[in-house]
């Protein structure tokens, strides 16, 4: 009889530890997945805003007309990507920040471009969009993190086992970002 | 590491709570035993005071926050476009909702987040901490006000005000009843016994009367010092740009204190909107510019 009743309370518990660690994993995974969404909801704004820039910014015929290209291709190519193949997606887009910046350093020299509402805009817009990119690409790595450790550690790497789950891989930080970026302060 | 963090504060919350309680219900006690002659009306009397206070506190929604410290909602992402963009990704980094944001017109930096829950979240920033600031340190600022928001901190606080002040007002009608003669205590013929039980017993009452208040204070600012220090942990954790913040509590500590700040609300702020100077920074809302900005350069 006690026996039984210990029996009981120990498949109980097992059953509550399984089912916690289940949830637990599952839940993880969305994260992951949901952080992903928000990285591409970000690149697909980004993607819309680019031609605007391009318009407005043409009739300053300084820009070099390579790099206005550049970013157009670019982003082309970025649309192209499967979105799926994360790594090169985000490779993309990196190349296509640094074109953006470039473009952004070039306005600076121009007092009648800063000054146009339109790209005072757009320079805002964009740059919430990069920032936005830079966050959620920052959160997907530590959720990929924490589900990765789910994964691994006991007791939820036995429950992951029996219904493979796998591992997510981060996304690759480019070089620039990983030093901690030096900020000079001119206000 | 996020959501451990989260549960860990919820958990102390609960502690925090528990003991809190404790004392109010030992000064109740220890009041209703001195003047009334009874625990249990002590009891009963704590019980009502800090279920009125709590009340009030829970009542005391954000929109009427808002309004004592003169802040008006901003409603679209055009009328602040970078600090409504910063909020945005603070949110989005520290996986809560979009909070409602609020500035308050007055030049002195500063920035606060109210809200019971992240659901119902609020934060403000000042028109002058909108000029003063660029980008990343106003990102190390709103990082800072969405960690309190993501922390629970603000439900905690209000949790604790409201407790001590449930002491401090219960300690102030039985000062009401002992200066009016009341008190049934000292007219009790039955208990000259001597007792010397009883007589600790008084003491100890009165002890706990006369220091509870004070240890609430204390107790109560210094989990205000502690949830900032964590605020700015945290904001490091969602920016990974301790500068950012750093550079801002610089500016903020050398400016003008603010004209428009509610001072029951300033323990909100980033930063103590009175500037007021102490000595021992035991009764303190906020921990000493120097020390955070210390503990922010070792991270």
């Amino acid at each position: 009889m006690i026996a039984g009743i210990i029996v009981a309370i120990v498949v109980v518990l097992l059953l509550i530890i399984y089912i916690s660690a289940y949830n637990g994993l599952i839940k993880g995974r969305t994260y992951v997945q949901e952080s992903w969404s928000q990285i591409d909801v970000q690149l697909k704004r980004r993607n819309d805003l680019i031609p605007n820039l391009v318009e407005t910014v043409k009739g300053y015929s300084h820009y070099e007309q390579s790099t206005l290209e550049k970013v157009v291709g670019l982003r082309n190519q970025l649309i192209n990507t499967p979105s799926d193949d994360h790594q090169a997606t985000m490779a993309i887009s990196d190349q296509l920040s640094n074109s953006l910046k470039s473009i952004f350093a070039v306005a600076e020299a121009y007092p009648d471009l800063k000054a146009n509402q339109e790209y005072t805009k757009l320079m805002e817009e964009l740059t919430n969009t990069e920032n936005k990119i830079a966050y959620s690409r920052q959160l997907y790595n530590s959720s990929v993190a924490s589900f990765n450790l789910k994964i691994q550690s006991f007791p939820s790497n036995i429950v992951a086992g029996i219904h493979h789950f796998k591992t997510s891989d981060y996304l690759q930080v480019p070089e620039e970002e990983k030093t901690a970026p030096k900020v000079t302060f001119d206000k | 590491m996020l959501f451990e963090q989260i549960a860990r504060n919820k958990r102390r919350t609960v502690y925090v709570l528990a003991g809190f309680v404790l004392l109010v219900l030992a000064i109740g006690a220890a009041i209703g035993y001195v003047f009334f002659n009874s625990y249990l009306a002590g009891l009963v009397l704590a019980l009502v005071f800090a279920l009125v206070y709590a009340g009030i506190m829970i009542g005391n929604s954000t929109n009427i926050v808002m309004s004592m410290n003169h802040a008006h909602e901003i409603t679209s992402e055009d009328q602040a476009p970078e600090l409504w963009h910063i909020v945005e990704d603070m949110a989005m980094v520290a996986r809560v909702p979009m909070p409602r944001v609020f500035i308050v017109d007055d030049p002195s930096p500063n920035a606060f987040a109210t809200g019971n829950d992240p659901k119902h979240a609020a934060v403000a920033a000042t028109s002058g901490i909108l000029d003063q600031l660029n980008r990343e340190e106003l990102e190390g600022v709103i990082g800072h006000e969405m960690s309190h928001v993501r922390n629970y901190d603000i439900r905690l606080q209000t949790i604790a005000l409201a407790l001590a002040a449930a002491i401090t007002g219960m300690v102030n009608l039985a000062g009401n009843f002992f200066w009016w003669g009341g008190g049934s205590r000292r007219d009790d013929d039955d208990r000259d016994g001597g007792n010397v039980l009883q007589i600790i017993m008084l003491i100890v009452s009165v002890i706990l009367v006369i220091l509870g208040p004070i240890a609430a204070t204390l107790a109560q600012m210094a989990l205000s010092r502690n949830r900032e220090y964590l605020a700015d942990a945290g904001s490091v954790e969602l920016t990974r740009n301790p500068q950012g913040l750093i550079s801002a509590l610089k500016k903020i500590s050398t400016a003008e204190p603010m004209k428009k700040a509610d001072p029951s609300s300033a323990s909100l702020y980033i930063s103590d909107p009175m500037k007021k100077k102490s000595i021992t920074h035991l009764f303190d809302t906020h921990p000493p510019m120097e020390k955070r900005i210390e503990r922010l350069e070792k991270m």
